[in-house]
């Protein structure tokens, strides 16, 4: 139905533009992905109850709310809020760790957006693990990234003991965080923390290194060491209140700036404080907004067809514009160099207003490809355009012919492109992401301002059978040289082994639990994502793009 | 000849000043703009912004807020009259409207005083010498003593004389001021003492009459009209049985249950009463009917327009405004007797601003919200438009519903229906109590009395520990509060979309409905206070939960009672104007919301359903919101014994003195309201502390009188 609108407004408006009709291809692969998407949800629900029951009841019987709660009232009503790596931690370590412990992400206060991050007191009492630091680091990156002022909701007992090893002393461990809020602050990054709980040892530097803070009378709490340590230490005997409580900090020690009667109260505050955030002549968070056209149309096609669009196995090719009809304003979508190096496909296009330049993959990367990857990032960059990259990518082309071609340098080329492209970046992966691929289509390692999976998502150095195939080579290899005969079975034997490995190891659960990404999504949310990401990215004034040398 | 000569004599009116001010103002302005005839009002620095001075063609600041400053001073009326070239004053109700010195002022300046000669006036001004007329020209009358000599003792022989229980009235005035009804000898001589000094702070006459009191009353007046040609005759009668605290609230024409030959009786005692007195224009003669005998007395004669005409007006489809200036102008009557058509059925609710709980006490305050039905059967005379105060210096009537139809069942139905939907959020009104006297059995029978209230309390006023009827008004509000949720998230999200926070700095998908979140729905909590009238006790929170759901219902549960999810969709119509479909089926509904004292007051209306909830508003609040009222006083905080001012009012009496011993229920101070005596007394014996205010003061609404200790 929607196909044939589409069709016939093409007709009529005459653009060149290309219509598709998918419904063919949308009933191929339904039931696969839907049964991916329950899955997912699944698991979110389990994550989203917290520490589980009696955590959530001792919260409560202490005037407490849980962070996604604190959050919810802190946001202005009835707005919308991106959460981040939701699923982080998810079967990481012996113990289940629900969201990594940590609530992070995305949300409008007063109109303003905010980086939220909120420990959550029923998991762990709100310590740290490696991978909690790993996702609150990741939030002040996205934040730092996106200008972002960041308010802390600050409810744990700080490091996480047994793993302190883990957590302590790195570059990328528990220092960081507050490195990150200095840094942040000296760049007029607002770092508000409100102490809604217990702020142990090193969390305590979280308020103290914020540019405001708040405490709620009873349950917040800072100090460097709690009582029991305190006794140990020097034999004082005091209690939490008396050693920290708000009452000390907001009249006598001026850690603390708002005096907060309850936890309502304190949220209260926190919304005040971003309300009064005036940043007058300081263009560091003037956003790019100039030229967004407000009114936008919904795409011509159903956002909830994306679901059944990818195929799970990705062995089966798709056309990206398929997915690129579905998330983009109108289902426009203006191709720019469309009969050159076909398996990439760039455009530009509108999402919910804001001009993207899209790139998408629909096939092996060639030559031209590459090289035509990187005329168009070249062009966006050139007109602050934020990116937009849609990854279903094996990798490039290899054999004699490729190599001969030069396909190292071009792609170099497009690497280079991506890399030193200073507009926002966002990049979803809807199918595979394999090998130098996934580098070129602006991975992880190129600092992409969000990355997020759909459910049928892979990622790996290459395939499991290539892999397989490529060990079991080598290994038979080194068999025969040791005269070692390897008989069919144990061959098999060998590559399912390695199959195995890489299914786990590839699968967007073990990405998104270790925080390769933030977040694996509903197809159906896609345009919806990318949305609130682009207009996220765009709180900041536009940077220069500056290359390095390409290799020519 | 006659003819000749009077149309070279009499000018006819071309501009009108209507002393007056509210709903009777608004009503005379819309006949005389109809007529052609030029208005002007009249207000006090209280009603610059009021309606009345709105609609009228120009209007005259005449005095400050106090009515014996304004609209009770003749003087600065009649200048205003003769300022602005108008020929006639009409006085409307109340005021000066039966004030014989003012017409004859009216008259000494040149101006046609709309209403009747001045002798009319003043004859049954006095009420003795009223009965006294009335007896002569063969009206029957109640047994009473009507005599001149005031002294108590006397007095309390002629009341033992005539038998308790005995009616106590001032002779002067009108609307049940000053009455009091002694059931045994010991109580007269306080009760008529009070008379007298309400009387005198009322009128400005003090003399007493008694009467029988007759136990099972109906009170039923008869529409006059007279012409300055001798014409008089009768517009059929009214029932205003319906009354509380002595004030009509509902009025009916024709009376129900009352034979035509009856009817005809009446008709020419009230004609006869009129004509005795040489009588002009608008009147109304007040029989007092005894159920058991079936006997009508005279009452008295109202020498004006009353508040409830239209009900007259409904039946014999004429306007009596009209008829007023009609015969100020000295024309015959339209109609003879025989031409008087009696059509249907018509009824009068009278809207106040009053506590019903609290003993019909008057109220103030702002009208948030208020919208009225209005149809081609379904009349409202209103005086006040949304957005205006009703303060504390005059009558806290908002408005007159009326409601005709062909029969008293149909005109029934009707009003039951209006006064559902007639809305008022921001003050207290007696709106449901209506509601609930038209829907008593006995009211519908046609049974009525003036003791009615009284009689049925028990039905009419909500049993508070009646569980039945507790669980089901909790299912009911259960059901509007989720509709309040709906509805008010709804528009928010309208508000949010026309209006986003982050202006154009921020795209407005941030605000979508339903708010994004990633792999859940975005939920909200509201919890709404709300008074259980079947339950005793402190207030009900419902506290509920509502979960967006993705095509744009809101799935709504209710803590506690394990009550079943209800799945609500509501769309926006506009100001306060929703649809709202749950489990199929779908309503009109309303919803008003206004902040005031950090809490959130919500009125819903659907269907015959009103509910009022409250929101406790968080810490933070908007600007406007800010800016609201703040009280001075915090009732509850108050130690106990402490006696607060029941309403906004002036302090007429101080009986005891500091530090003095009183009786629980001993009067301990006078106040005035709303032209009503309030006494306030002491809740427990002990000794007063604390009282400070003196006659003459003026206290506001919960301000704090004095308290009452042990020692």
């Amino acid at each position: 139905m929607f196909g044939l609108i589409g069709r016939k407004a093409n007709l009529l408006g005459g653009s060149g533009r290309r219509w598709l009709c998918l419904g063919a291809t949308a009933s191929n692969h339904g039931g696969a992905m839907e049964n991916l998407v329950s899955e997912l949800q699944a698991h979110v629900q389990n994550v989203l109850a917290g520490g589980g029951p009696d955590a959530v009841k001792r919260n409560k019987s202490r005037n407490k709310l849980l962070p996604r709660e604190r959050i919810d009232r802190l946001l202005d009503p009835a707005s919308s809020f991106l959460e981040l790596s939701q699923l982080a931690g998810h079967e990481l370590y012996e113990e289940p760790l629900p969201s990594a412990g940590i609530v992070t992400g995305i949300g409008p206060v007063h109109g303003r957006l905010c980086m939220f991050v909120a420990n959550d007191p029923t998991v762990k009492g709100g310590t740290y693990y490696p991978i909690t630091v790993k996702k609150h680091l990741r939030a002040q990156e996205i934040a730092a990234q996106c200008k972002l002022p960041c308010i802390y909701l600050v409810d744990s007992g700080g490091a996480f003991l047994p793993k302190q090893a883990d957590v302590f002393p790195d570059r990328e461990n528990f220092g960081r965080i507050f490195y990150n809020q200095a840094v942040m602050s000296a760049q007029g990054i607002p770092q508000i923390a409100l102490v809604l709980g217990s702020c142990t040892a090193g969390g305590a530097y979280i308020p103290a290194m914020a540019d405001e803070s708040v405490m709620v009378k009873g349950n917040g709490t800072i100090f460097l060491a709690g009582p029991p340590l305190v006794k140990a230490a020097t034999g004082e005997e005091v209690s939490a209140e008396d050693l920290g409580g708000a009452t000390v900090h907001c009249k006598t020690s001026g850690v603390s700036d708002y005096f907060a009667q309850d936890e309502l109260h304190g949220l209260a505050i926190g919304r005040n404080i971003i309300k009064n955030l005036h940043i007058a002549g300081n263009d560091v968070l003037a956003n790019g907004l100039q030229n967004i056209n407000y009114e936008y149309k919904e795409p011509l096609y159903d956002v909830k067809e994306l679901r059944s669009i990818a195929p799970t196995d990705l062995k089966q090719q798709f056309d990206i514009r398929s997915v690129i009809d579905r998330i983009v304003d109108g289902s426009e979508f203006d191709e720019f160099k469309k009969l050159y190096g076909t398996t990439l496909v760039t455009g530009f296009a509108k999402i919910f207003g804001q001009p993207v330049g899209i790139i998408g993959n629909n096939g092996i990367l060639f030559n031209e490809s590459a090289l035509k990857g990187a005329h168009f990032i070249e062009l966006c960059t050139q007109r602050n355009i934020p990116l937009v990259f849609l990854q279903n990518i094996t990798g490039f082309m290899v054999g004699s012919r490729s190599e001969a071609n030069g396909i190292a340098k071009s792609g170099a080329k497009m690497v280079m492109a991506v890399s030193c492209a200073k507009v926002p970046k966002v990049t979803i992966i809807v199918g595979g992401s394999f090998g130098a691929g996934n580098y070129a289509m602006c991975g992880r390692a190129y600092s992409p301002n969000f990355l997020f999976l759909w459910p049928n998502a892979r990622i790996s150095v290459m395939g499991g059978a290539q892999a397989a195939g490529v060990l079991a080579q080598i290994e038979k290899g080194n068999k025969k040289r040791q005269g070692i005969q390897w008989n069919k079975e144990e061959e098999e034997k060998f590559k399912t082994k390695v199959l195995e490995a890489y299914e786990r190891e590839g699968s967007p659960y073990y990405s998104t639990a270790r925080l390769w990404d933030d977040g694996i999504i509903d197809p159906a949310d896609t345009r919806k994502i990318i949305g609130l990401c682009i207009s996220s990215s765009l709180n900041r004034a536009p940077e220069n793009t500056k290359y390095g040398v390409f290799r020519m | 000849t006659r003819a000749f000569s009077e149309s070279k004599k009499q000018n006819r009116i071309e501009k009108i000043l209507v002393a007056n001010r509210g709903e009777i103002a608004c009503r005379i302005t819309r006949t005389a703009k109809r007529l052609g005839i030029q208005t002007v009002a009249v207000f006090s620095d209280a009603d610059k912004d009021a309606l009345h001075v709105a609609s009228a063609d120009e209007a005259i600041r005449i005095g400050p807020p106090p009515p014996r400053l304004s609209y009770l001073n003749g003087t600065s009326i009649v200048n205003a009259a003769i300022r602005s070239g108008a020929q006639a004053i009409h006085p409307g109700y109340g005021f000066l409207s039966e004030s014989a010195e003012f017409a004859q002022l009216c008259e000494d300046n040149g101006l046609t005083f709309i209403g009747p000669p001045v002798s009319a006036i003043r004859d049954m001004g006095d009420k003795s010498a009223s009965k006294r007329i009335m007896g002569a020209a063969g009206v029957p009358l109640v047994p009473g003593y009507h005599g001149e000599e005031q002294d108590i003792e006397k007095m309390k022989l002629e009341a033992d004389k005539i038998g308790y229980p005995i009616l106590i009235k001032p002779t002067h005035g009108g609307g049940g001021k000053g009455m009091r009804i002694v059931n045994t000898t010991d109580e007269f001589t306080e009760s008529f003492l009070a008379a007298q000094r309400e009387a005198a702070a009322s009128f400005g006459v003090d003399t007493i009459l008694l009467e029988k009191y007759i136990t099972r009353p109906r009170h039923i007046e008869v529409q006059i009209f007279g012409d300055k040609h001798g014409n008089v005759l009768h517009l059929y009668e009214r029932d205003c049985s319906l009354q509380r605290r002595h004030q009509k609230i509902i009025e009916e024409a024709p009376a129900p249950n009352v034979s035509t030959d009856f009817r005809a009786h009446l008709g020419q005692a009230a004609v006869s009463a009129a004509k005795a007195v040489n009588y002009y224009n608008a009147g109304t003669v007040e029989f007092i009917v005894d159920t058991e005998s079936g006997e009508f007395y005279f009452m008295e004669m109202n020498t004006r327009l009353q508040v409830e005409h239209p009900v007259t007006e409904m039946i014999v489809g004429q306007d009596l405004v009209e008829w007023q200036i009609l015969v100020a102008n000295g024309e015959a009557l339209p109609l003879s007797q025989s031409q008087i058509p009696l059509s249907g059925h018509a009824f009068e609710g009278r809207i106040y601003a009053e506590n019903v709980p609290k003993g019909f006490l008057p109220a103030t305050g702002v009208l948030q919200h208020y919208h009225v039905p209005v149809s081609s059967t379904v009349r409202v005379d209103t005086g006040v438009k949304e957005g205006d105060t009703v303060s504390m210096h005059y009558d806290p009537m908002i408005a007159k519903l009326v409601v005709w139809g062909e029969d008293r069942a149909a005109a029934l139905v009707k009003l039951k229906d209006s006064l559902s939907k007639f809305q008022v959020a921001g003050l207290p009104t007696n709106v449901n109590f209506l509601l609930k006297l038209a829907n008593h059995r006995a009211f519908e029978n046609g049974d009525v009395e003036t003791h009615f209230i009284e009689k049925y309390k028990e039905t009419l006023f909500v049993d508070a520990n009646n569980s039945v009827s507790a669980n089901e008004a909790y299912e009911a509000a259960r059901r509007s509060a989720s509709f309040v949720a709906a509805c008010f998230i709804e528009k928010g999200h309208a508000i949010l979309a026309r209006n986003p926070p982050g202006g154009r700095s921020l795209l407005p998908i941030w605000y979508s409905s339903p708010p994004f979140r990633v792999h859940h729905q975005a939920k909200r909590i509201m919890e709404l206070e709300w008074d259980n009238e079947y339950a005793s006790g402190s207030p009900k929170i419902l506290k509920l939960t509502i979960t967006y759901h993705p095509d744009g219902k809101y799935l709504i549960e209710t803590a506690g009672n394990g009550s079943p999810v209800l799945e609500v969709k509501a769309t926006y119509v506009k100001d306060n104007y929703f649809r709202v479909e749950a489990d199929g089926v779908i309503n009109n509904v309303t919803v008003a919301v206004y902040s005031k004292d950090q809490i959130r007051h919500i009125h819903i209306w659907q269907g015959s359903c009103h509910h009022y909830f409250r929101e406790k508003l968080g810490l933070e609040l908007s600007k406007d919101e800010e800016s609201q009222y703040k009280p001075k006083f915090e009732t509850s905080a108050n130690p106990q014994g402490t006696v607060i001012a029941p309403m906004a009012g002036l302090v007429v009496k101080v009986l005891v003195k500091n530090e003095t011993r009183v009786e629980e229920g001993q009067p301990v101070l006078v106040l005035e309201a709303m032209k009503m005596e309030h006494v306030v007394k002491a809740p427990s014996s002990g000794y007063v502390h604390g009282l400070g205010v003196t006659a003459g003061e003026q206290v506001s609404d919960g301000s704090v009188l004095f308290s009452v200790k042990d020692q």
